[in-house]
């Protein structure tokens, strides 16, 4: 019995899921989930697939010197608030961010997941990965959660890195077949997802600066949260606002809650006066 | 018929401890030291790329001395088992201490049971919070473990690097300049040459940095220091 098993390549993922599938996500060991036998699987596979909603808006929208990501804070149960104060943007390593939307209790571990694959891949070869490489990695975790969709465990990312070699940001979201496809310009998913994309694609053009990226960010989260229940606006009561991260050459920066605050009640005056 | 032959366990335990020796001895050293703002660890390494000192998490460091095939592998084995129990825990619950463990018990396990023992001597060392004392570990091919203070050498002329520094070393943790020109000095004194700044592999474990403790010290900054 080897003490220290080695033979696992460089991936914590893929240790993780033969030496400990009990605490992989996709529920390997957990049984039910674990493919085809499960009477839940079978059911839903031969009908229909659950429809991918989640109560969130994220999004993501590329400035010049990088990407801006963002993301609402509001948690849902059904027609209940769960949550008023969730985070659903995160820091993964010093030049990537992912925000996510769908079940938040396997949302949340994809994130710290892939946050412990790359720093563990970063140790054991020496060098990071690069920004494709990261991208796909999620793509291939994204993937191995497909039996937990047909559960209506969906959790899907947008993933957004700075690319050292090209001096760029990037912009990658999936599909929950762990399909990946880059974005250009910006993008936004969850329930409020294609509301805020109607906002951008109203302000967005080439090289924004990073103030005219983080409006164009909050307004957009603010349109998602009057059209969509599941996206919570911000609440100026409790003083809860939307979070934002900035992704760039100098690494990741979080944007102050006293700046977003500022500009919102900006944005709030406006519209008050039917702007 | 063929008489089956006996050897005692003594002799046998004697013979591969002796291997194993030889096998340390032929390699180069390293140096692990406390400095007043963490742990700086110098190794004699030749190769830019081929690393002898390790990044293993927060505020944990590996460095292995012998066959390079053998310490990379309990390298990866450290990182492993710290990622797993981080990812399980919480990232304040890995500790050299347990690290250290299970490194001693590999190793062990290995020099008693396996034909060949593991011509290794590693060190993991572990920077303290302001105020936390720091961790210092030695284990030998055998297993055995040593919870050293101040300093620790491992490799082919750990011993008299061990005689260089016990003279030199005062009370009261040196700046890191002072470490690294001590260090330094210590290794060109056991090698009787000089050593090109390329020729130095230097890592520190540093109490002031965010999150990740671990840094490598490139030879456009130590040059300065040793300047």
């Amino acid at each position: 019995m080897p003490l220290f098993p080695d033979n696992y390549g460089s991936s914590f993922f893929d240790y993780l899921a033969q030496q400990r599938p009990d605490l992989a996500p996709a529920g390997k060991g957990l049984g039910s989930a674990s493919g085809g036998s499960s009477p839940g699987f079978e059911e839903s596979r031969g009908s229909h697939v659950p429809p991918v909603t989640h109560g969130t808006t994220v999004l993501a929208i590329k400035y010049q010197g990088g990407v801006l990501i963002a993301g609402d804070r509001r948690a849902t149960e059904g027609y209940q608030i769960a949550g008023r104060r969730m985070e659903k943007v995160f820091k993964i390593d010093e030049h990537s961010a992912m925000a996510i939307a769908g079940a938040a209790g396997p949302c949340i571990e994809m994130a710290k997941l892939f946050q412990t694959e790359l720093e563990h891949y970063e140790k054991l070869e020496g060098v990071q990965l690069s920004c494709e490489g990261k991208a796909n990695k999620l793509g291939q975790m994204v993937k191995a959660n497909l039996p937990m969709v047909f559960q209506g465990l969906v959790v899907l990312p947008i993933y957004v890195g700075y690319d050292l070699k090209r001096a760029e940001g990037r912009i990658y979201k999936y599909d929950i077949t762990g399909g990946r496809y880059e974005e250009s310009d910006y993008h936004s998913i969850g329930s409020g997802g294609k509301d805020a994309r109607n906002t951008m694609k109203e302000h967005f053009r080439k090289n924004l600066s990073e103030e005219e990226a983080l409006q164009i960010a909050l307004r957009a989260l603010y349109n998602a949260a009057e059209e969509d229940v599941g996206t919570g606006g911000p609440d100026l009561v409790r003083g809860i606002y939307p979070t934002a991260k900035l992704v760039g050459l100098a690494g990741i920066t979080d944007i102050d809650e006293s700046r977003i605050a500022t500009l919102y009640t900006a944005l709030i005056d406006l519209r008050k006066r039917g702007a | 018929m063929p008489l089956p032959y006996y050897v005692s366990p003594e002799q046998m335990m004697q013979d591969k401890a002796e291997y194993a020796k030889k096998g340390i001895a032929k390699g180069r050293s390293i140096i692990a030291m406390e400095y007043a703002d963490g742990v700086l660890m110098v190794a004699d390494n030749p190769s830019a790329s081929l690393y002898k000192i390790s990044e293993i998490y927060d505020n944990i460091a590996f460095s292995g001395a012998g066959k390079y095939s053998e310490f990379e592998n309990l390298r990866k084995s450290g990182i492993r088992h710290a990622d797993l129990k981080g990812y399980m825990y919480s990232r304040e619950d890995v500790t050299a201490r347990s690290l250290a463990n299970g490194y001693s018990q590999a190793l062990g396990t290995i020099f008693s049971q396996e034909l060949k023992p593991l011509e290794v001597e590693i060190l993991v060392a572990q920077v303290g919070a302001q105020g936390v004392a720091n961790e210092l570990y030695r284990i030998s091919f055998d297993g055995s473990i040593f919870d050293e203070r101040g300093f620790a050498a491992i490799g082919g002329r750990a011993e008299a690097l061990l005689v260089f520094l016990k003279e030199r070393y005062k009370n009261g943790l040196p700046s890191l300049k002072d470490a690294l020109v001590l260090c330094v000095a210590a290794l060109e004194n056991v090698t009787n040459q000089k050593l090109p700044l390329e020729g130095l592999e230097i890592a520190a474990l540093d109490r002031g940095r965010p999150g990740r403790k671990f840094r490598r010290i490139a030879s456009a900054e130590s040059s300065q220091f040793l300047a």
